[in-house]
This record gives C-alpha cells, structure tokens and sequence, in this order.
C-alpha cells in the first residue's frame, strides 16, 4: 500500500512536472507566435513625401515636406526608396535671401535642405496624375527607376502630403485638386495589386481629417494635423526671410522624431501632438489597421530596418589553380606594358586666351527697324503736314 | 371676321403644339440615348467569366516517375509483373488558398542491361557517373532505382541526378507506397514561406562589390571577370531557365560599413555582433548605384574588406561564437562577406599590402547565399535517406526542378490574382477606360494560364514555366498600363453643376409646353363631357 501510494504520488508529481514543462514550452511557443503576430511582416521600406503648393509664401510647406525627409533618412531609408516631389524650389528662389538653405528653425537654426537632397519630381511635374501614377504603378515605361515606387507586398509604405486643403480635396499647384474619393481609389488598387504591407498616410493641411475618411482599403493607418472645420497653423516666421518657416503639426513631427534613432522602441501612440503645440486637434483613424499602434513602432515606417541571416552553409568548389597562375602572370604583364594614360586635349587653351576680337560683319538694320520708322516719320508728316518736309531735307 | 381670326389663332395654336411635341420627341429619343452613349467610358469587352473561372482552377502537377528493379531486389514471382503503371495522387497545399493536386504516375521496370552493371559497381560514384550518361531525361520527371539489401552501395545514397536509390526488404506495392509518402514531398514543401524569396521575374541583376575602405593600407586585387567566367556563369547557366541573368561587378574605395564594430580582447579581434547587422546594408546602399543598373531585381554581393585598424573582423551569431562563413545575406537584396587579410602580410611589408582575394573561397560563399536566396535550400531529409553534395555547377537537376515547379505554380498564382483584381476593379471604379490593347493582353494573359495549368497537368515542366512567365507579364502589363488612370471621377454636385447650364435652360420650356399640352387636352376632354 505504502508503495503503491508512493509510487502514485511520484507518479503525480512526475505528471505535473511533465505538465509545467509542456506548458511553458507551449506558453513559450504562443508568446514567440504572438510576437511575431504583433511584429510587422515587412522587409522593405518605402516612402512618398508630396508638397503641393507653389510660391514663395508656401515656403512652410516645402520646409515640411524636407524635414520629414530628412528624418526618413537619417532613420534609414535610402534615395533609392524614397519619391521626393517638391511643387516648388524655396532653396533656388530668387527671393529667398540664403540661397541653397530652407530652414525649419527661426534664427536658422536648422537648415533641412542639407547636401545630399535628391528630388524626384519637381516644380511643374508634381501633379495629381503623377501622383496617382506613382501610387498605382501605372507607369510610361520611360520612366527612370528613380521616379517609380518599386514597392511589393512586404513593404512598408510611408506617404505624407502638405498643403493647401479643405473639406474633402487638396489643392495641387493652385490649379487643380486631387479628392479624398480618388486617394481612397487609388489606395484600393494598391492593395489590389498587393504593392503595400502597411500604409502610414500623414497629412499637414487644413481639415486634413477629411482626406482619410473614405479609405476602405485594409492595413491603412492615417494622421492627419486637424479636425474637419478646423485649419492647421504654421508655426513661426522668421524676420530675416520672411515667410512663416513650418506647420505646427510637422514641426512637433520633426522635434519627435529628431530624438528616435534607429534602434528605438518607441511606437505610434507616443506620437501625439499636445493642444498647447498644435492648437489644432490632430485626427488619427486605426480602424483599418490589424495591429494595436501600441505595438507599431515608429521605425516600423519612418526607418528601414532590414531583416538579415547568417549565412551557414557553403558549397564545394574545384579550384582550377593552373589557370589562376597563368592569369595572374598575363595580367601582371598587362600592367607593366600599359603606357600612364592622360586626358586628350579638348580645349585649346592657348588659343581661345590669345584671341584678337573679331570685326564684326555690319548688317543693313532689319525690317522692324525700318518699318518702325517708316511709322514714326509718317505720323509726323501726317499730323504736322507736309510744309515741314523743307526743313528736315 | 372674328372666326376667321380665330380659326386662324386656332390654327397656329395646333401648329405651336405640333412644334413643342416635336421638340420634346427629338429631344427625348435622339437626345437623350446620344448624351448617353457619348459620355460612356469605353471598355473593350473582357472575358470575365474565364476570369472568374481561373480562381477555381485546380492546379495538377503531373511527375513522371520510373521505378527501375535490379535483378535481385525484387523475387521472381513479383517480378513476373512487371511492367505496370501505378497512379497515386496527393494534395499539397499551398499559399493563396491554392490546393495543389500531385499525380504521380510511376511506371515500374525491370533494369536494362547497362543499369544492371552501372548498379552493380562497388561505389556510388562509379554507379552515378554509368547512369548518367546513356539517359537524357526531362525536367520535371525521377527515376527511382531499387537495389537489393545486399548490394554494395548501401548504405544509400541519394545521387545528384534526378534519380534515387533505395533499398527495402521486399518491394511490395504496400511497402513502396508507404515509402513513398516521406520521400517524395521533399520535392514539393517549400521551406520557407515564397514571399520571402527573390520575386518571380524575367530577368535579373546580379553585381558584385568589392568594399575597400582603406586604399591607403591594402591594395586589393580580385580576379572578378575569371571567377564569374569559372564559377559563377555555369552555375547561371544551370539556373538558365529561371530567368535571364545579367552579372556586373564593380569596386568602391572608402565605403564604410555603418556601423562602429566593437573590440574584443579576448581573441584580440572585432566583431559585429548579430543585431547590428541589419543596420550595416541601408548606409552602404545609396553607394551601390544598383538602382541605375536596370529594371530588373538586382542582387548585390558585397566583399567587404576591413581597414588595418579594424582588422580582423568578424560576425558572430547569437550565441557570440564567429561564424565560419564571416557572411550573411538579407532576402530579397543580397549578401555581404568580410574578407580579412592574413596577418602574415603585414609582416615586412610597407604599406598599402598587396592582398590578393582568394575567389575561391569567396565564390563558395556568395553562390551559396545566391542559393540561398532563390530559395533552394538543403530539405529536410527523412531518415535512411542520405544526400550527395551539388555538383561542379553547384546546383542539381532535381533542384533546378523543384524551383521550376514552385515558380511556376507562383507565377499562375500571381497571374490569377492580378486578373481577378483587375475585373474587381473594373467593376468597383465605374470610370476606368479599357482600350483594345489592353483587352488582347488579358485574353492573352487567361490564355497562357490556362495553357500553363494544361501542360503542369501532363508534366511537361519546362514549357508550363515558361507559359506561366507569360502569363504573368501580360497580366502585368495589362493592370500596369497608363491608360487605365481613372482620372476621370467627378463628385455629384460637380456633374450637376456641369450639366444644368446645359440642359435646364433648354428643358424647362419643353417640359412646361408639354405640361401646358396635356392639361389643354385634359380640358378639352373633360368639356365634352360637361356638355353631354
């Protein structure tokens, strides 16, 4: 009896063990697959930053449009991945008193333009039917890979828009407007044709919220920097240039994201603009998105983290050493025979400096010139009248 | 006078009501169908039903399979029966909702006369190269080769050829059969989700980087052009069928990597522990000029080597030891190998050091991870089944078919859902154009689907793969073409705004004279009436 309850006992004892052991490899085994149910499945990150307005008054827009690049691209995301369409050049302006700069800070604080910006589409080319070109693939086949969004089914895609808007459309260019019903389209073809994973769509403009409220297409979270009926301010101008520099939206954006680098953890719900910043309510819509945006994080979209794999595995190959050597010794010989090469001659220098000025050829004057006297002495003579001719010749 | 008058009043009026009817009548059944007929959106006429009927496609996958019995594996009165032909089908699922139905139609024989001597050779080598050269075989089809217990080549081997070997006790059909349910999906499961891998295209890009960093310390010197034409083209040519390959290479001086690698005094070298590594490829990237090359996917393969005041360098994996390779690979982009010189260089020598890269070594790497990379991986092996490694070209017939195969059944699936897509869209979005180009390109595209399906069915796999890279580009190049912007939306109080001015204006008198037309006659027949 002793035995056999002992027996019983180690017996349950056993059992539970067992039972622990299982279940924390099947709690392990959930949790792995929950994390990587929260984590995001992409491979690749794209984004698409538009500006929309022209003149020099927009300054605030291209200043935001370049700070968000900036940002991506510290963050990661390389030229490659990135369509920059700027409606309008602040840099080149002929009013903008430093030229080559736009800056986002007051006292200049901050210049965004920086060395290396690598505009896609610019001044006149940014219209509504290169943007919905861009997004939807649908392409001239002309086109350099540098104006394409080559994205595919595993990327990430970040798209912000700034501008002038309203209730339900943003005004491209001063001319024409582009509505949230053709957006809301053209993010459906996208998923269509699987060319995103998860779409982040930020907007900076006025009643900007109107502009997502028609998506339907799925994985689509969007912000937008004010409520419908609202506006969106700017933030500060800057006597020295005289234009207001940044949007308020953008600019607490770029102060955020100034302090993620691209190793951090901090996710989408951290990204909320404080009333006292923005005066503006912001919007946000995450209905369609799967995941919590507690767990999305902000380098899920603005950085480009790509995943890699140790490589373990090698494959046999035969040398072929005789061949090596002999290729190796012709080569060595190769050097020594080649000459040191130098640039022919394409201008002749000497000649152009030592140049005496040419006579020029003299032309009888123009019909236009003839003709615009001919009008004037006839005008003369008719309104004076003829008497005068003795006096002239 | 007065009834002459008013006959004549009476006259005019019943002519001005002629007038207005006639003006209504022209206006509703000539106008109003012309409005409407020219400010339709024209669409050529699809096939939509063949569209619709490509989703439920079934996909079978037919491999022709001989089984060939050596005299003494098999006892006699078992081998009275052969030749049959056995047929045994399995359903394999895939992505995209996809079932995959594999026929396998074996076809058992008894062994020709120079199989029997190849089999009976004393070593596996001896036997694969006696096989290998009398049969040309088709892609897509496997031969089984059965030996008895006593044979000299076991244990078994599983040769490079599309062939196997394999011993069992007595070779029932049960005992076959059974075998055959672990054995032949090592041609089927993919091991990693496709999606993952390099993306279906026509062609592709392959560049080869040399990164030196420090010019000043090592003069590096990699005999690029003769490793491709030794090792990499053959191993191109093999996978020749999966697309069109293009190999450039090129060598960046002062490319850093992005990342700061630590020191580690215990082996007195730097590493690159595994979670900075991803971090490394994006600052390098934008330096590669990969997205000047071409239109196709590019795979880039980088030969990193490290400055003298980094040297040597190495990766470790996750549990910090260094990895034999000193290389990884991102999908879908590439691999990066680090290169360290010997240390034995230095010694006597001013700088910059003359390094010569051992290609060798370096290819080895870089077409594993290209293996790698297109997804032909070593399967998992059940047990009692042993694999030879890949041969000269680095890659066997048999995975050149299993790539075939998954490809093929990718493509068809892709193809699929981008016309589905397209007729989704179409009825969706009202204002999309579809021109006659593009409407020949779908029908070609549902076409060379279905062409692709009948051909994987009869197990001709070389022309199904190239039927359903068809079938893709033209479903491509349908859904991609410019002309189907639908520019054309316009929100409701718009289109009125655009067609009152137009239309009111001329309506109004019309319906106010026909209105004006019924209630006189509405009148004039009630009056009699009155008067009766």
């Amino acid at each position: 009896m002793a035995v056999t309850d002992s027996l019983s006992r180690a017996a349950t004892v056993l059992a539970t063990v067992l039972l622990l052991s299982f279940g924390s490899v099947a709690a392990s085994h959930i949790e792995d697959q929950a994390e990587q149910f929260f984590r995001s499945g992409h491979t690749n990150n794209w984004a698409v930053l538009v500006c929309t307005s022209r003149f020099w008054f927009n300054y605030r827009h291209v200043a935001n449009t370049l700070s968000v690049y900036r940002s991506v691209k510290r963050l990661g995301i390389p030229d490659s991945h990135i369509v920059l369409m700027l409606a309008d050049d602040m840099a080149c302006n002929p009013r903008n008193p430093k030229p080559a700069t736009v800056f986002s800070h007051k006292n200049m604080e901050l210049n965004v333009y920086g060395d290396d910006v690598e505009v896609d589409y610019r001044s006149y080319e940014v219209t509504v039917e290169n943007f919905l070109r861009v997004l939807t693939g649908r392409i001239p086949p002309s086109t350099p890979r540098s104006k394409r969004l080559l994205s595919d089914d595993r990327s990430n895609i970040l798209i912000y828009m700034t501008g002038h808007g309203g209730n339900g459309f943003l005004k491209f260019q001063d001319s024409e407007e582009i509505t949230n019903i053709e957006l809301a389209d053209a993010f459906e073809q996208m998923w269509q044709k699987r060319r995103y994973n998860e779409l982040l769509f930020i907007i900076d403009t006025c009643q900007g919220a109107s502009m997502y409220e028609r998506f339907y297409s799925p994985n689509i979270m969007a912000l937008a920097s004010s409520q419908v009926g609202e506006d969106s301010l700017s933030h500060q101008p800057d006597p020295a240039i005289g234009v207001h520099l940044m949007d308020r939206y953008t600019f607490y954006v770029l102060e955020f994201l100034e302090e993620i680098n691209p190793a951090s953890q901090t996710n989408m719900n951290d990204l909320v603009c404080p009333k006292s910043l923005c005066v503006s309510t912001p919007g946000h819509r995450t209905d369609l998105f799967q995941r919590d945006p507690k767990n999305v994080l902000i380098t899920d979209f603005f950085g480009s983290v790509r995943k890699v794999e140790i490589t373990t595995e090698t494959i046999k190959l035969q040398q072929d050493s005789e061949i090596m050597e002999s290729s190796y010794k012709e080569d060595q010989m190769d050097e020594k025979l080649m000459e040191p090469l130098k640039y022919a001659e394409q201008l002749p220098v000497a000649q152009i400096i030592h140049q005496k000025p040419k006579l020029k050829d003299w032309h009888p004057p123009g019909g236009f010139i003839l003709g615009l006297w001919a009008l004037i002495i006839m005008v003369f003579f008719k309104t004076y009248g003829i008497k005068h001719m003795k006096f002239i010749f | 006078m007065a009834a002459a008058g008013a006959a004549a009043t009476h006259l005019e009026v019943a002519r001005g009501k002629r007038a207005a009817l006639f003006f209504a009548a022209v206006a509703i059944v000539l106008g109003l169908p012309l409005w409407w007929k020219t400010t339709e959106t024209y669409r050529a006429s699809l096939p939509y039903s063949q569209i619709s009927g490509l989703n439920a496609l079934q996909l079978r996958l037919m491999v022709p399979v001989t089984v060939v019995f050596t005299r003494e594996s098999v006892p006699l009165d078992d081998q009275e029966k052969l030749p049959f032909t056995v047929v045994h089908e399995r359903e394999i699922p895939l992505k995209y909702k996809m079932k995959i139905k594999c026929r396998f139609q074996k076809a058992y024989r008894r062994a020709l006369d120079h199989e029997e001597e190849a089999l009976s050779s004393g070593s596996v080598q001896e036997a694969e190269a006696m096989l290998d050269e009398p049969q040309e075989q088709a892609e897509g089809s496997l031969t089984v080769y059965v030996i008895s217990e006593h044979s000299s080549l076991l244990p078994q081997f599983c040769p490079p050829f599309g062939s196997m070997m394999e011993s069992s006790p007595i070779p029932e059909e049960k005992q076959v059969q059974l075998s055959w349910e672990y054995r032949l999906p090592l041609f089927f499961d993919p091991q990693e989700p496709l999606t993952s891998l390099t993306p279906v295209s026509v062609g592709y890009e392959i560049t080869f980087s040399l990164l030196n960093p420090d010019p000043k310390s090592h003069d590096v010197y990699w005999d690029i052009e003769g490793a491709v034409r030794r090792y990499v083209q053959p191993f191109l040519n093999a996978l020749g069928a999966a697309g069109n390959f293009s190999v450039d290479s090129q060598i960046l001086y002062y490319a850093m990597l992005g990342v700061n690698p630590r020191f580690d005094s215990a082996s007195s070298s730097y590493y690159l522990d595994m979670h900075s590594l991803p971090h490394v490829i994006n600052p390098v990237e934008s330096r590669l000029g990969s997205s000047a090359a071409s239109l196709y996917p590019v795979l880039n393969f980088l030969l990193y080597v490290p400055e003298l005041a980094h040297s040597p360098l190495y990766i470790q994996d996750k549990d910090g030891a260094p990895v034999a390779t000193n290389a990884f690979h991102s999908p879908r982009w590439g691999g990066i190998m680090v290169y360290n010189v010997d240390s034995k260089t230095y010694n006597a020598s001013v700088l910059p050091v003359r390094v010569e890269v051992d290609m060798v070594r370096v290819m080895e790497v870089f077409l594993a991870q290209l293996r790698l990379l297109f997804g032909i991986a070593q399967p998992q092996l059940p047990p009692k089944c042993l694999l030879s490694g890949p041969t000269s070209e680095g890659l066997m017939t048999w995975e050149l078919d299993r790539l075939l195969w998954a490809r093929s059944v990718e493509n068809l699936a892709t193809a699929t859902t981008t016309l589905t897509s397209l007729a989704q869209l179409l009825g969706k979005i009202s204002n999309i154009v579809i021109k006659d180009d593009v409407a020949s390109e779908v029908y070609k595209a549902v076409a060379a689907v279905q062409k692709s399906a009948e051909e994987l069915a009869s197990g001709h796999l070389a022309s199904a793969f190239v039927a359903s890279q068809e079938a893709v580009t033209s479903s491509e190049l349908a859904f991609f073409d410019p002309s189907l912007l639908h520019l054309l939306y316009f929100p409701d109080d718009q289109k009125f705004a655009i067609y009152i001015p137009l239309f009111l204006p001329m309506a109004v008198p019309i319906l106010l004279s026909l209105v004006k037309i019924f209630l006189e006659t509405r009148k004039s027949w009630r009056k009699p009436e009155k008067t009766d």
